[in-house]
């Protein structure tokens, strides 16, 4: 029974198109709203993408599942794997040209390290995609967005998880971003998502839906079969350290077995002088320590002060270029395959998914000046 | 035949910030700092009905760009940050209003969303709440009912469209406005300019109400007995409303009765079920610039047969425009076409008598049918055909409801079909405000001055004629009035007249005062105060002031050289004056007064105050008489 208010069921899409496989998660962009009950509740076939999306006719065939209809917020490196793994079999059994996933935005680029780090080797691209504006409203950004993921998951030449976003203030152009290298960087702007210590794979253009690649670098479609290496650890924190930090904070981490910690510490990457015996005692403890900064920008480097060498020697591992939430994903990822610190420090300074990048490039950090341009029609 | 008409009246109110954001609710006149571009998209309506407005919209495949500031516009106006809490000075106005309009207020604001999909919102919706409901105002002892008094958020402004893009300037998204419906129970022109009036002066009465052109707009619901509710939107002047309900009124009494002579040749839906015949070939030589431009470009020419309407298309409905006008209004808005030929006005354009013969034929059209021809692409042509039988369908009923738009002439043009009813629905990012006793009873403290009672203490208190009161009451600077009285201090009836008179004297003089500002003027009034500038010199200085708005009243007045006399200097310039003319003076005595006093008029006028001038004259007359 059509729920009152449906539109006239979509045309049939053109045949002898590629296939793009939609799997929903929930968040703004795969829910809808019951003005009536107030109920939210999530919607999410492929006659509610075609009819929400009717341009979607001439650019892929679609299939839709809901696989899960939750927050953002909520999702738990549990969710992760049971993505990687529907992800992993969608590849296997039906072969579309992409996997297109409606995920909340607030955890978006968690979720697409946790993929990038699972799926070792795909025939064809993850795209993870969102709304900033719930798509009740006539201005939203979730129909664009889709448009744009769908054109990434059948024209990409690159088979990574990635995520397709506004690129700014306009509904014509989208960047994809890489999964481990993106990060919200707004609370509601379109564009929130930046590539940070990177610039985007590609970008998509509306309405010529033409593809442009940036990269230089990335994992094409394989046409051998899906690789998998699932499964994350769920104890695993991600802890930011703040002037007057108490080590009891790390203590008792390592008290409740955690097996690893990943610290975002200031600048190249440090933390008081109060939390290093924490940390000394934690790596001890085959707890595994890794630090972050929280500047966001740049590469941790604990070579420089003399903090940094202290953290070193007490066994903390840098997290080089990589984002807080990266490192964490990663880390969570790499304890559950070896518990050993001598590996684990191996595997996470090892970039398996072009998480780590030896160089800083300087169109990777955006130019500050941008403000400039207003600045002198502003102030009149 | 009775009429039946309902006024909706927006107000911008005078708020420091905009209605969901902290932006200043000023509108800016220099260059927008940046742009961009957005479509928007029908949501399914969640309550059910497809608004055919919204979907036409929609279904142009428009893209919106709009315009922004950086210092005047901020992400909730760009809709790239959810909307901030209520205004709520904008909702202490909004209840003042609705306690002048005898409404009952509701308990609770909740705001609405009302899905607008011309790209005038960037939302795509406009965010209204409803305030107060079922009050009254009363006009010379009638009650006329006020159905709801609502909270808006103002539109983006239209600059301009090309193509399938349409520009927009965010500085007035989101300015509040108060939207005032009396009930449909208007019966005439004259009482609805006369109620018009009344909300007008209510609403100036708090001094809290932007001024200017563009700050009230007022809206009309028009319907004749037998008729349909026509919505005519954008009526900015409050005299034309009178002239635009009986336009209107006159326009629907001739619809009535086109229909009824439709009824009387027994023309029916079936008849209308008509096809558009290809008649290119008619034209192949033809003279009309029209037709040979459409059919060089590869358009087609395209005729339909209107069984039955011989002659009325060219019934004139209104001043100018007739029953094929609306034809043409509607193939323009649904077809996008430059225009139609109905057969009422042909031959002419350059179509001549054999061309439209020949059309006849082969539309095997009788005496009394008519015929419409579109020069156009053929599909475009074809779908201007379909709306101008749609049109002609509609004229079988009498009276389409539609919204209209009235033109500056008081004549009314089609705008859009009537936006469907399920428009509404909750803005489910901001909060319900309880509108608590402690606020309605701060307000209920706070309320102003009804205008009887300000026209009493007008005369009484401040000593002005009636007429001048009654002036003031209507017009626009009925605060500034206020404001330059009570601060500065200055007689209220000179700065009455000078507002009321003296301006527009100097406009019907031809001098640009709508350049003259607030500042200007209480800058003026704050100079006559200290003694800056006499009375006389007012009119000159507004009127440099008009003619150079960037120039201080101060300055205006050095560059008159109207800076004022001392006594003394003013005393020894008149001593000067009299010496010259002291032969005069001999002769004629204290009857060489008029003359002595022109003389000195002539080149002290501006500088001296009239009356004290006059006296210095007169003792220095006297004492050139008596000296001799």
């Amino acid at each position: 029974m059509p729920h009152p208010g449906s539109p006239a069921p979509p045309p049939a899409p053109q045949t002898g198109l590629p296939r793009v496989h939609f799997i929903g998660t929930g968040g703004t962009i795969a829910s809808r709203i019951d003005y009536v009950s107030g109920a939210v509740y999530p919607h999410f076939t492929a006659e509610d993408i075609y009819s929400m999306i009717p341009e979607l006719e001439s650019v892929a065939i679609i299939t839709a599942e809901t696989l899960f209809s939750i927050f953002s917020e909520d999702m738990t490196p549990q969710h992760w794997a049971l993505l990687a793994e529907r992800v992993a079999k969608v590849f296997e059994s039906d072969g579309p040209a992409g996997v297109v996933v409606a995920h909340g935005t607030d955890t978006m680029g968690y979720t697409a390290a946790a993929l990038a780090f699972a799926l070792r080797r795909l025939p064809g691209p993850v795209v993870l995609v969102g709304a900033q504006r719930s798509s009740d409203r006539p201005s939203s950004d979730s129909a664009t967005n889709v448009l744009a993921a769908a054109v990434t998951a059948v024209k990409a030449p690159f088979a990574e998880s990635v995520v397709a976003m506004h690129a700014g203030l306009d509904d014509t152009k989208f960047y994809v971003h890489r999964g481990v290298k993106v990060r919200k960087m707004h609370t509601s702007r379109r564009d929130a998502f930046r590539s940070v210590n990177a610039v985007p794979l590609a970008k998509v253009e509306l309405p010529s839906r033409d593809l442009v690649v940036f990269a230089r670098e990335y994992a094409p479609r394989s046409k051998e079969g899906v690789v998998l290496e699932n499964g994350f650890d769920e104890k695993v924190a991600l802890v930011k350290f703040y002037p007057g930090m108490d080590p009891e904070i790390l203590d008792f981490l390592v008290d409740r077995g955690y097996h690893g910690v990943v610290v975002e510490g200031t600048g190249l990457g440090h933390v008081g002088e109060k939390l290093v015996p924490s940390v000394r005692r934690a790596v001890e403890e085959e707890v595994a320590v890794v630090v972050a900064s929280q500047c966001i920008w740049g590469r941790v480097n604990l070579n420089v002060y003399r903090r940094g060498v202290e953290l070193l020697k007490a066994g903390a591992i840098p997290a080089e270029d990589m984002l807080p939430e990266t490192a964490y994903v990663k880390l969570s990822w790499v304890l559950a395959r070896t518990r050993d610190l001598r590996e684990v420090a191996k595997l996470l300074l090892t970039s398996v998914a072009f998480e780590i990048d030896k160089r800083s490039e300087e169109w990777y950090y955006p130019p500050l000046s941008y403000f400039e341009k207003f600045a002198a029609g502003g102030s009149q | 035949m009775s009429v039946k008409v309902g006024l909706e009246i927006h107000q911008m109110l005078d708020t420091r910030e905009k209605l969901f954001c902290s932006c200043p609710t000023s509108l800016r006149r220099d260059e927008p700092h940046s742009r961009f571009r957005r479509w928007l998209r029908l949501a399914r309506s969640e309550l059910g009905e497809l608004d055919p407005a919204a979907l036409f919209e929609y279904m142009k495949g428009k893209s919106y760009l709009y315009e922004s500031y950086v210092g005047g516009t901020c992400l909730v106006e760009m809709d790239e940050e959810p909307p901030h809490q209520l205004n709520l000075e904008a909702l202490e106005i909004a209840l003042t209003v609705c306690l002048m309009l005898n409404c009952k207020v509701v308990d609770e604001v909740h705001v609405m969303r009302k899905i607008v999909i011309d790209g005038s919102n960037t939302t795509g919706f406009q965010r209204t709440a409803l305030i107060g409901f079922d009050g009254y105002v009363e006009i010379e002892g009638k009650k006329v009912p006020i159905a709801t008094v609502c909270l808006e958020e103002d539109a983006a402004r239209k600059i301009e469209e090309r193509g399938s893009e349409v520009v927009y300037r965010l500085d007035r998204l989101g300015i509040p406005l108060v939207e005032i419906a009396t009930g449909p129970t208007i019966s005439s022109p004259e009482e609805a300019g006369a109620v018009a009036l009344r909300i007008g002066q209510l609403l100036r009465a708090t001094g809290r109400m932007k001024r200017g052109l563009g700050t009230i707009r007022q809206d009309l619901n028009i319907s004749v007995e037998g008729g349909a509710r026509v919505e005519v939107k954008g009526v900015q002047e409050l005299e034309l409303i009178p002239k635009v309900v009986e336009m209107e009124v006159q326009r629907q009494r001739t619809l009535l009765e086109i229909r009824d002579e439709l009824r009387r040749r027994e023309v029916s839906r079936e008849q209308l079920e008509v096809k558009p015949v290809e008649v290119t070939d008619v034209f192949r030589g033809t003279s009309s610039r029209i037709a040979k431009k459409a059919l060089a470009s590869g358009g087609v020419a395209l005729a339909v047969k209107l069984p039955g309407f011989a002659r009325l298309l060219g019934r004139e409905l209104q001043p100018g425009r007739r029953l094929g006008t609306e034809m043409a209004d509607r193939a323009r808005y649904w077809a996008d076409v430059g225009g139609i030929f109905h057969s009422d006005e042909l031959p002419g354009y350059g179509i001549s008598e054999d061309e439209v013969n020949e059309v006849r034929r082969l539309l095997n059209c009788g005496e009394l049918d008519a015929f419409v021809l579109v020069f156009e692409e053929r599909r475009k042509a074809e779908r201007a055909v379909e709306a101008v039988v749609e049109r002609a369908r509609e004229a079988l009923e009498g009276v389409p409801p539609e919204t209209r738009a009235a033109n500056p002439d008081g004549t009314t043009r089609f705008l859009r079909p009537m936006p469907g009813k399920a428009r509404m629905y909750p803005e489910t990012d901001i909060r319900p405000i309880v509108v608590g006793e402690e606020l309605l009873a701060r307000v209920r403290g706070l309320l102003p001055e009804p205008p009887e009672a300000k026209y009493e203490r007008f005369v009484r208190v401040y000593g002005l004629s009636p007429e001048l009161a009654r002036k003031l009451l209507r017009s626009y600077r009925l605060d500034l009035f206020e404001r330059i009285v009570s601060t500065i201090g200055a007689p209220p009836s000179l700065v009455a007249s000078t507002l009321e008179d003296t301006l527009i004297d100097l406009r019907r003089e031809g001098a640009p005062v709508q350049n003259v500002t607030d500042e200007h003027l209480m800058e003026l009034f704050e100079l006559f105060a200290r003694g800056g500038l006499v009375k006389e010199a007012i009119p000159l200085v507004l009127k440099r002031l008009a003619e150079n708005p960037e120039l201080e009243p101060e300055e205006a007045v050095k560059q008159l050289g109207l800076t004022p006399l001392s006594l003394e200097e003013a005393r020894e310039a008149v001593r000067r004056i009299l010496n010259r003319m002291e032969s005069l003076i001999k002769e004629r005595g204290e009857a060489a007064f008029g003359p002595a006093m022109g003389a000195v008029m002539r080149e002290l006028r501006g500088r001296v105050d009239g009356a004290l001038l006059s006296r210095i004259v007169r003792e220095e007359l006297t004492k050139v008489v008596g000296g001799s």
